[in-house]
């Protein structure tokens, strides 16, 4: 057989993740009017303020239409047919323990490196009732609470910290931003909060795992992240389930703000449903995130390992205001079957010295097709700005697409702007090299597709590389072998 | 040990070797000579399996199993070894990682317990020094930015670390200067053994100098013309090729 044959088969593969699972929920019919708005905000209990906001959102997004310039194909997607309020049920209505979960299932996970805890919460388990893991969970809360720290869900946060969401929420991502991140702004259910404040170093890698409270956030979160002056954190958002959402369409908005001299780093693996091998079903992944770096010598580092979805719309961005700050950007993207990414990120550099680092590494496979959309653009007011680009693609079988659509705006003489790109191929050489070492086709394709996105791996906190790592082999299990 | 028969291969519509016969008993030494183009290469990479080489017909025993129904994988497994003439980069692969993963798929096939790190880090040091490379090899990836020469080594080192039955080198002398040509024939002679076989392909005399062989082929038009002792290789070094193929015509 020759290797191309066997790329194709590999690729070819089933996703091993495409289970169902039926959770019994409270939802509202289909179609989106100011009445499911306010429904959603009475639902929720909110102050006037924010439905006064997701009003403005919802008005603004009727005049909106929806965006298609992403190097993706799609059919238009009918907005009053997707239900915009749904609650799971309690959650004694799941399974009672991790005995009547699919083996399966479970084997799907062990495979991932998801800890125990954490299989038995996305199988839907009811958590409490099986593991100790709210008081694991208190004495997380009681560690971050005895810093300071506020980290809850958004819904918590809108109850006990309204002044901080008044003044923040949509002060990176405005209401108008964009047509998906108005529809999130005006119907999004929950999500994450996060404050840091002055002079701390948080104690402890945040993620949504550890708020296992507000763990069925739905399709529209909403995550927004402050690191007051001095202040350090470092955020894991990990997707590594199968999704179980009954809808296609995921539009989740993120805000970071950095004041002076703080760190945000954020983490993302995402895994969600991405389709099967002919490209039917799959989640539209239509995702905003941006940080705006507000203070002098702040820094806020984006990495992001995209596996998941049939087709990924998202650019984690960094507003650099402040002088000296720093924006990062590392990001691997993988595409198998018919999904489809357009991704990368922006960099705005609008103060002096502000820095900006992109790697992109994408990934495709089977018919997928990956796009790499980066913005550099440096204000007039960016003195001596820096930054520097690197864009590489591999290819793995002929019938995928790799592409790349650099925009480099440059309004001031005294920036550095570099860029480097390459695409290439998983060669047969690399392959039959690795097999007449002994190592199996299958083992030979993760061995070099890891080494290919090392750059990018190396930035996520260390349990989240392994589990990475994990999450490309699956993705691609088929892909090659 | 190795044992071809009248084997045929075709690299797309083109017949590469047409009934090349060949035996290697074990613990022996042999080199295969001949001018560019006699289908050396292919020999090599028929016998390590690679994709793309078509056996229309003839037979392959290797350790008395037929070699030609194994994949690539298990040929090695099994203990064959290709040390490449071109050896290619793999970047942001660990040269060690590689390796260790290599040895252990070895061992578990012999039914061994796998090497831990530290092990094998003890093993591949002392492999290290006799190949006279630097503690950096540790720390790069497979072969990324690596001289010629430095690419040759690191072949050597992995074969050593892989302890094969068969080596199989192919051109492992080219592009090498006199010094490194002696530390890979010493890293070779390291392993001859009573249990051990090697096939050298080469076009010149100056590796058998450092590796004296058993037995030496010349190669040419696909198939084996003529076989000899270590002084054939010198008769061939004075008198070129021309007169086997004419002989044998």
């Amino acid at each position: 057989m020759t290797e191309t044959t066997e790329l194709q088969e590999l690729v070819g593969r089933q996703y091993q993740h495409g289970f169902v699972t039926d959770i019994e929920s409270e939802t509202v019919p289909p179609g989106l009017d100011e009445d499911v708005v306010r429904l959603i905000s009475r639902k929720k209990g909110e102050p006037d303020f924010l439905l006064q906001w997701r009003l403005k959102a919802l008005r603004h997004w009727f005049t909106l239409r929806e965006p298609h310039w992403a190097h993706a194909q799609y059919p238009a997607i009918d907005y009053q047919s997707i239900s915009y309020y749904s609650a799971p049920k309690v959650k004694t209505d799941g399974p009672k323990s991790l005995e009547d979960v699919d083996p399966k299932l479970l084997e799907t996970y062990a495979k991932l490196g998801v800890p125990l805890h954490e299989r038995a919460r996305l199988a839907g388990v009811a958590v409490d009732a099986v593991f100790d893991s709210v008081s694991v969970a208190t004495t997380f809360k009681e560690r971050l609470s005895a810093a300071g720290v506020i980290f809850c869900s958004f819904s918590d946060a809108v109850r006990n910290h309204p002044a901080l969401i008044e003044q923040y929420l949509g002060s990176v991502v405005p209401v108008a931003d964009n047509f998906y991140a108005a529809l999130n702004s005006a119907v999004f259910t929950d999500g994450s909060f996060v404050y840091v404040p002055k002079g701390v170093r948080c104690p402890m890698e945040l993620s949504t795992y550890f708020r296992i409270n507000a763990a069925n956030t739905g399709q529209f979160e909403r995550t927004l992240i402050i690191a007051d002056a001095d202040s350090h954190v470092s955020y894991l958002e990990g997707c590594t389930a199968p999704m179980r959402d009954e809808n296609q369409l995921h539009a989740a908005v993120v805000e970071l703000v950095a004041l002076d001299n703080a760190f945000i780093k954020y983490s993302t693996v995402q895994n969600w449903y991405p389709g099967d091998e002919r490209g039917v079903g799959g989640i539209y992944n239509f995702v905003t995130k941006r940080g705006e770096c507000r203070g002098r010598a702040s820094h806020i580092s984006w990495t992001q390992v995209e596996t998941g979805s049939a087709i990924t719309w998202k650019y984690p961005s960094c507003v650099l205001r402040g002088e000296g700050s720093i924006g990062e950007f590392y990001s691997v993207a993988t595409v198998n079957n018919y999904q489809q990414a357009d991704t990368g990120t922006k960099m705005i550099h609008i103060g002096k010295d502000t820095r900006s680092t992109i790697v992109s590494k994408g990934i495709s496979a089977g018919h997928g097709q990956n796009s790499y959309r980066g913005l550099v653009k440096i204000l007039p007011s960016a003195h001596g700005a820096r930054n520097f680009t690197q864009c590489d693609s591999l290819l793995m079988g002929g019938s995928c697409g790799a592409h790349t659509f650099p925009y480099i705006e440059v309004k001031n003489p005294t920036a550095t702007v570099e860029h480097e790109a390459s695409t290439s191929k998983i060669s047969e050489d690399q392959l039959f090299y690795c097999q007449q070492r002994g190592i199996a086709t299958e083992d030979a394709v993760n061995m070099i597709v890891s080494g290919f996105c090392k750059s990018v791996f190396k930035e996520l906190p260390m349990e989240f590389a392994v589990e990475a790592q994990n999450l490309l082999a699956v993705s691609l299990e088929g892909a090659v072998g | 040990m190795l044992i071809v028969e009248d084997l045929h291969v075709a690299v797309g519509t083109t017949q590469v070797l047409k009934g090349l016969n060949l035996t290697v008993p074990t613990g022996e030494v042999h080199a295969i000579m001949g001018p560019n183009g006699s289908g050396k290469s292919t020999l090599s990479y028929v016998l390590a399996g690679r994709p793309g080489y078509t056996v229309t017909a003839g037979k392959v025993s290797f350790d008395g199993q037929d070699l030609l129904v194994l994949a690539p994988e298990e040929r090695a497994r099994s203990g064959l070894f290709l040390g490449f003439q071109y050896p290619v980069e793999i970047p942001g692969v660990n040269n060690v990682y590689l390796l260790k993963a290599a040895l252990n798929a070895a061992r578990r096939q012999r039914g061994l317990p796998e090497v831990d790190a530290f092990e094998f880090l003890g093993l591949v040091r002392e492999k290290m020094k006799l190949m006279q490379m630097p503690e950096t090899f540790l720390s790069r990836g497979v072969n990324e930015g690596f001289s010629g020469g430095e690419k040759k080594r690191n072949e050597i080192l992995q074969m050593l670390v892989l302890e094969p039955r068969l080596a199989i080198l192919d051109e492992t002398d080219s592009g090498l200067d006199i010094d490194a040509l002696k530390v890979v024939a010493t890293g070779v002679n390291s392993l001859r053994g009573a249990d051990r076989s090697f096939v050298l392909v080469t076009h010149y005399q100056r590796l058998l100098d450092h590796i004296v062989p058993d037995k030496v082929h010349v190669l040419a038009g696909g198939r084996i013309l003529r076989s000899g002792d270590y002084t054939l290789a010198h008769e061939l070094e004075r008198r070129g090729y021309d007169w086997v193929v004419s002989e044998a015509a």
